[in-house]
């Protein structure tokens, strides 16, 4: 399986190439991919549906015992043949949607890409590599979103998606970690073993909510749900794909994955039930408020995603039966109406439902398609969706807390999503014909295909759950999520129950809804203002924000003063120094005084020339006492034990003095250009860092904390380097590689500075056309 | 000796850092050179100073006779002395071209990055 997902980043890598090879044909070729590896899945799910999860090792850095695990269990079984399933739909789909485009390689790179890093992620067994991939799924999203990257607003909403996902990422990161600090374990099959109670750990809470953060943003909860409409900037292959059936549900996966864990305490309970159900009801309410179909379907989208949230807070086993069949039937209906979406959009030219009628005539089998996967959308028997809906009502009858709030609002958001499945099915095939900007035909083999095998989907699961395997499948990932085995049983009949009875009614009263559709619509631009306060205008304040003070902090320490960013560095230095020097060790003053007189003389001579450097008022004096404390530094080398310093300290000296008298007269004099306000303050700095390096000598040399590491060298100087001088055995031996550095530094300076002189004359001579000044006699 | 000493080099960084924070590029240099002769001598004092015995091995023997001045300082000092006059040599250069090109030994008038 590893090998099959590093092929894939290989085939996506090689995905241009093939475009060129094949033509128009590469879609197709691309698409035999991800079916050979469902057909794979398919072929091991037998065992995994039995009960045993499939553990796949591979040692990845072996010295450190990093492996890349997989673990296939009933949960990943089902996303993972999703992921393929739908995937090979969609690549052939593209095919056809795409056809002609001179950036459909640019497309099947990032769509592979992202393929592989969705299976990664529901496969991944390490809580990192599920965090690597979780990330990568981000990244190759934003490529997505962003695909007509010509488009201001598709870069736009591609930036959005990407900083919500990925702001939720970093939280995950934490909650990953936590997670594995907390269990000792950094494996998802070792946590699930279970071992320590973890809804007991002090870190429960912190954990949890990191998690929930990360799994939310992904998954488009309320108040995060804003970036999966703009999303749909995205090409429709890629909405009926990342932000329907797989991407929006790796944060659903993840929540479900950890719910055996973590899952079942008041804070999990209530935060994913109430986020839950206000994300279903927010998307239901929103999406009747747009004519654009693919928008519509969006926030239909987001409803589905809190209903599964939902469900995921609920927790009886009869929610997760619940979230297994919703969740699959979500993918398969949803997949196809997005498809369809595209397909109405590629032949009218136009998104907006209301500007298209009577396709039906000219397109029966997309017609079709679209009325099949909309019943099932909206819950009608004998569809797939029906069950999942009345399982769906089922669990929050059951629910334990707020079965009021829960059921109230599943009702009402079930009402508006038959009103929503309606719009998208009838108003565009029935009624009067409408003049689109493009004269439809019907939609080309390839493009139906992919809805159409979904559509099937949608239709014969729910007449025979069994007879498919569907009953194994989903109970293989419903005892996934609840730790132990449950028995999912599907049928179309459960006889007359309230659930049953409330579906009905809804149904009546989404028809009625659609029916006033124009009119509610209407009435609800009042709304408007509201809306425009909502979650997004946060975001974007917070980026407004964040560009404000980055600006500024810019302006402020990137002022272009060279003296304010010393002044920074330097106080900085001083703080940090200071503090550590005073306060978490205790400078050491020890007066010794054994100094002679002639020492005396020549240190005091040495701070004479500093000081008299300092405030000379002409370059030649100071170039002179700079001199004489460089000679005086000599004279200290020598009598204290340094010969070699002594004698390079005369040398260097004796070239400073030559080079400073030889260049700083061809330099102006010095001016005064600085305020006594000014002086006083660098004065105060200067005489800071003067004291605190007075401190930190006297401390140095007061404290021996360990063996100098040169007696080595001094004992083994002559006898194995076999030099008499052990200060240059140290250079030309033990550190030789150092002096090697030092050489080239050496060199580097000194041809830095003979073509700083070399091309004195040529450089200005364009600036000299352009601006004429008096020549300058260098 | 060593109080002494570090009296010294505190003044040395203090007048160093007091011409580094001019605006006239020429005793930005002047600052610069006096800083790293302060450098050096802070690596040469803290290690401790010792009179009259350079760590030197007299003909015909494997070790010093007795105790020795620490080898590892000077050799880094050493090496910094000789880095810090190609520093040095490269600064002044530099400020040379500057000026020509510039027509300005102030630092706040090198703010920008045209000419």
């Amino acid at each position: 399986m590893q090998l099959a997902i590093l092929l894939g980043f290989l085939l996506a890598a090689s995905a241009p190439l093939i475009n060129r090879w094949f033509g128009e044909q590469a879609s197709f070729i691309l698409a035999l991919f991800p079916a050979t590896i469902a057909a794979w899945l398919l072929s091991q799910a037998g065992t995994v549906v039995a009960g045993e999860p499939l553990l796949l090792e591979w040692a990845w850095v072996p010295s450190l015992g990093i492996t890349l695990t997989f673990m296939i269990d009933g949960l990943s079984l089902l996303f993972g043949l999703l992921i393929t399933i739908i995937g090979t739909c969609v690549l052939v789909y593209a095919g056809g949607y795409l056809r002609g485009s001179p950036d459909i390689a640019r497309f099947h790179v990032a769509m592979l890409a992202f393929m592989m890093s969705m299976l990664g992620l529901v496969m991944a067994d390490g809580l990192l590599t599920l965090f690597v991939f979780w990330e990568l799924t981000s990244v190759t999203s934003y490529l997505l979103i962003g695909f007509n990257h010509t488009d201001l607003k598709a870069r736009n909403s591609a930036r959005q998606g990407l900083f919500v996902t990925v702001a939720g990422g970093l939280a995950l990161m934490g909650g990953l970690v936590l997670l594995g600090i907390a269990s000792g374990s950094w494996s998802f099959s070792e946590v699930l073993a279970g071992g320590e109670d973890l809804r007991q750990h002090p870190l429960y809470t912190p954990m949890v909510v990191c998690l929930l953060l990360g799994a939310f943003t992904k998954s488009a909860q309320f108040p995060f749900h804003f970036w999966l409409p703009n999303a749909m900037a995205a090409p429709s292959p890629v909405s009926a794909y990342l932000h329907s059936a797989t991407m929006v549900k790796a944060g659903i996966y993840l929540m479900a994955r950890l719910q055996p864990e973590l899952g079942g305490t008041e804070l999990w309970v209530w935060t994913l039930s109430l986020v839950g159900a206000l994300t279903m009801f927010t998307g239901a309410f929103l999406a009747i408020h747009h004519t654009n179909i693919k928008k519509l379907l969006a926030y239909s989208t987001i409803m589905a995603l809190g209903t599964l949230t939902m469900l995921l807070g609920i927790g009886s086993d009869y929610a997760m039966t619940a979230f297994v069949t919703f969740m699959l039937a979500h993918s398969l209906y949803k997949g196809a109406l997005f498809m369809v979406a595209g397909i109405l959009d590629h032949e009218t030219g136009t998104q907006d439902v209301t500007e298209m009628g009577g396709l039906c005539r000219v397109m029966p089998v997309t017609a079709v398609i679209a009325f099949v996967t909309a019943l099932s959308l909206s819950g009608v028997p004998p569809l797939f969706g029906f069950i999942g809906k009345e399982l769906m009502l089922e669990a929050v009858l059951g629910a334990e807390g707020f079965q009021a709030v829960l059921l109230g609002l599943a009702f009402a958001s079930a009402i508006l999503t038959i009103a929503v499945a309606a719009i998208v099915a009838i108003r565009p095939f029935f009624g009067k014909v409408r003049q689109t900007p493009l004269t439809p035909h019907e939609a080309p083999f390839s493009m139906l295909v992919g809805p159409g095998l979904l559509a099937f989907g949608s239709l014969f699961f729910g007449l025979a759950p069994a007879f498919f395997g569907i009953d194994a499948l989903l109970t293989a990932a419903a005892s996934a999520i609840v730790g132990q085995t449950l028995e999912v049983s599907l049928s179309l009949w459960y006889g007359v129950n309230a659930a049953l009875i409330l579906s009905i009614v809804s149904l009546a009263l989404g028809f009625l809804l659609f029916k006033r559709w124009d009119s509610v619509r209407g009435r609800l631009s009042v709304l408007a203002p509201i809306q425009r306060r909502g979650p997004e205008a946060g975001y974007e304040g917070v980026l407004n924000a964040i560009v404000h003070v980055s600006h500024w902090q810019t302006r402020l320490l990137q002022n272009g003063y060279m003296r304010n960013y010393i002044l920074v560095m330097l106080v900085v230095l001083i703080a940090l120094v200071g503090y550590s020097l005073l306060v978490r060790h205790a400078p050491v003053l020890r007066f010794e005084l054994d100094a002679r007189f002639h020492e005396v003389i020549v240190v005091s001579t040495m701070a004479m020339g500093a000081l008299f450097a300092t405030i000379s008022r002409s370059r030649l004096g100071a170039v002179v006492s700079v001199g004489i404390m460089g000679f005086s530094i000599a004279l200290i080398f020598i009598l204290f034990s340094a010969p070699d310093l002594g004698i390079t300290q005369l040398l260097v000296e004796t070239l400073t003095v030559i080079l400073l008298v030889l260049v700083l007269f061809r330099l102006p004099r010095f001016s005064h250009l600085s305020t006594s306000l000014e002086r006083f303050r660098d004065g105060a700095v200067a005489a800071a860092m003067g004291v605190l390096i007075f401190l930190l000598v006297m401390t140095a040399w007061s404290i021996d904390q360990f063996e100098p590491i040169s007696t080595y060298m001094v004992e083994n100087s002559a006898p194995l380097a076999f030099g008499r001088n052990i200060v240059n055995v140290i250079l030309v031996d033990y550190r030789a590689l150092d002096t090697l550095g030092e050489m080239f530094v050496l060199a580097l300076a000194a041809i830095g500075v003979i073509a700083m002189l070399k091309f004195n004359h040529g450089a200005p001579s364009a600036k000299r056309k352009k601006a004429p000044r008096e020549p300058y006699d260098g | 000796m060593e109080p002494i000493m570090a009296l010294a080099i505190g003044l040395l960084y203090a007048t160093a850092i007091f011409l580094m924070l001019r605006r006239s590029i020429v005793k930005l240099v002047i600052g610069l050179l006096l800083l790293s002769n302060a450098a050096n001598l802070l690596i040469f004092t803290a290690a401790g100073m010792t009179r009259g015995a350079p760590p030197l091995i007299p003909e015909g023997m494997s070790q010093p006779l007795g105790e020795v001045a620490d080898p590892l300082p000077q050799a880094v000092v050493l090496t910094a002395i000789v880095i810090a006059f190609g520093v040095l040599a490269f600064a002044v250069v530099l400020i040379r071209r500057a000026y020509e090109i510039v027509k300005a030994d102030d630092l706040d008038k090198m703010k920008d990055t045209d000419t």
